[in-house]
């Protein structure tokens, strides 16, 4: 193994330490100051404002539902993909990482463009039926669900592609039916890989923000979530609420990061 | 986190049977195939093609002035050459990090691996909120940039810092260490083993993480909003401005834009797709 010279060594040291230092660490350090300032009187006035309730309310509905319905998605898609052959497989797995890559502002004018009850695609028949999509929760879930489609599907599909399919062929010879061989076999070993995975689905669909300010319509009181309530009482100069909101999202963050650390050694896989 | 986990490593190529392209799909299988294709047509696809669709449908002249709308230019270029700047940023600084993390040992090297994810986890307002307070008015360190360009770049460094750092470093971890001992037992000095054999075995994942990190530089909106007030000609970027057009009800201008990053964000994952490949084959 290559050894670098002592001075070397210590100036690499520096630049990562210096650079994550003053990008991250201490600008993260300052808000929990600027929270705590004045001990818990900012936290206990913010969280008692309806507003702030009702938006951590609404984000924790909307990023519930997308986080149920995206890991439904993942499980089937990366069972499919992997156990089974079928035509167009290669482009559906490239195409499952393109939300990856889309900004959110382009997911919420797609949405927009589609669901919204004017001049949408398929807006104004569903609004006939009674389903109002865009500026109500259905959208704001779908908005959620877009932004962190793949998170499952990447943790699940290198799992299942690692442990084989010889304990799900020998349960099904000794007379399983689909559901058993899934519930009994598939589902155990992909237990870690799969938590692992909606633990980062929560983490990013309780921060969305870009494309469920444009399907929300941002209305305060009922479609406002946590992160835009955070611009709203920042450009309102109510400044310290805006830190607090910031202070709980910000904690939910990097619980969801110390719990994918801590388990991600247990991973009987890896 | 393994939201970067798009490494060359992360995700081996389907496996493809040489000559059978016949479907193995079971009765159950194929159900929940077309309830999944459904759902992702719904939700990914259909809507993205109205974007397309909505950008095409005022022709090709519409489209080009919309795009050459000097406010709208000036936005793409900003964005632009700030995402090409960040992303050589992190090319040099990931790679750094990245080795400091594998081949050094120092006190809280630990918790320093936990920072590195924190702007992944962090909801991309209150990473503009949390940058604000060390760059922005009343600064304790006297760096007041937010409403410049630098904000911009503070910003899109900020998120996409993770990206390199994780592609980068499972791959340094895996290599071999014999290839460099026979290196130096042969009388390569150090910077030759680093330029001739550990480089060019990371470059695949350098690229993987470039590609992810310019695609998320260039459609960054949310951290940017608080921080570089969104002035036309210095500090608005793309995001910003198809926001602004979607505001004010032009959507065909707002797809007409949106249509560029889309493009981009294809070109990235034809990119990694690529790369994934050929990593696979070699491995």
């Amino acid at each position: 193994m290559v050894e670098l010279s002592t001075p070397l060594k210590w100036l690499l040291r520096v630049v990562a330490v210096g650079y994550v230092f003053f990008l991250v660490a201490w600008p993260v350090a300052l808000i929990v100051q600027r929270t705590f300032a004045d001990g818990f009187t900012t936290m206990a006035d913010t969280l008692s404002d309806p507003q702030v309730q009702h938006a951590l309310w609404m984000t924790a509905q909307v990023a519930g539902a997308a986080v149920v319905i995206n890991t439904v998605f993942g499980v089937t898609i990366s069972i499919l993909l992997v156990r089974y052959e079928f035509p167009g497989k290669r482009m559906l797995s490239a195409l499952i990482d393109l939300p990856l890559a889309v900004s959110p502002v382009v997911v919420g004018l797609a949405l927009l463009l589609v669901y919204n009850g004017r001049t949408g695609w398929f807006g104004p028949a569903l609004e006939a039926n009674g389903l109002q999509i865009i500026f109500s929760t259905p959208g704001m879930i779908m908005a959620t669900c877009f932004v962190a489609l793949p998170l499952v599907v990447r943790e699940v599909v290198p799992t299942l592609t690692e442990i084989g399919d010889d304990q799900e062929q020998a349960s099904r010879s000794l007379g399983g039916n689909a559901y058993q061989t899934f519930r009994r076999i598939t589902l155990p070993s992909i237990k870690w890989a799969l938590v692992y995975g909606v633990v980062l689905s929560l983490g990013r669909a309780l921060g969305e923000f870009g494309a469920v300010k444009i399907v929300s319509g941002n209305f305060t009181g009922q479609t406002q979530t946590a992160t835009l309530i955070v611009e709203q009482k920042y450009q309102n100069f109510e400044q310290s609420e805006a830190y607090a909101t910031s202070f709980i999202l910000a904690t939910i963050s990097v619980l969801c990061i110390v719990v994918v650390s801590l388990l991600r050694p247990k991973e009987p896989t890896s | 986190m393994a939201t970067v986990s798009v490494s060359a490593t992360a995700r081996p190529a389907p496996r493809r049977r040489a000559g059978s392209r016949r479907s193995t799909l079971t009765r159950g299988a194929a159900l929940g195939l077309g309830v999944s294709l459904v759902w992702f047509s719904l939700l990914v696809l259909i809507p993205l093609s109205a974007v397309v669709v909505t950008a095409a449908g005022g022709g090709w002249d519409t489209y080009v002035s919309i795009l050459t709308n000097e406010q709208t230019r000036a936005a793409i270029q900003l964005t632009v050459g700030q995402a090409v700047l960040v992303t050589c940023l992190n090319i040099v600084i990931g790679t750094i990090i990245a080795w400091v993390l594998v081949r050094d040992q120092f006190v809280g090297k630990r918790l320093l691996d936990v920072v590195i994810d924190i702007p992944f986890a962090l909801p991309t307002i209150v990473a503009g909120l949390v940058l604000l307070s060390l760059y922005g008015p009343n600064s304790p360190i006297g760096l007041e940039w937010a409403n410049t360009s630098r904000s911009v770049s503070l910003a899109l460094a900020f998120v996409t810092l993770p990206f390199i750092v994780r592609t980068v470093q499972p791959v340094l971890e895996e290599l071999d260490h014999d290839v460099e001992e026979a290196a130096a037992s042969l009388g390569a000095s150090r910077s030759t083993i680093v330029r001739r054999i550990i480089l060019p075995s990371l470059v695949p994942a350098i690229a993987a993480g470039a590609a992810l990190s310019f695609a998320r530089a260039i459609s960054e909106y949310g951290s940017l909003v608080l921080l570089s007030g969104n002035l036309p000609f210095k500090t608005e970027v793309v995001s910003v401005r198809v926001l602004s057009f979607v505001e004010g009800g032009n959507t065909a201008a707002a797809a007409a834009v949106a249509t560029i990053m889309l493009a981009v964000a294809l070109i990235v994952i034809v990119v990694l797709d690529v790369i994934q490949r050929r990593v696979a084959h070699r491995g």
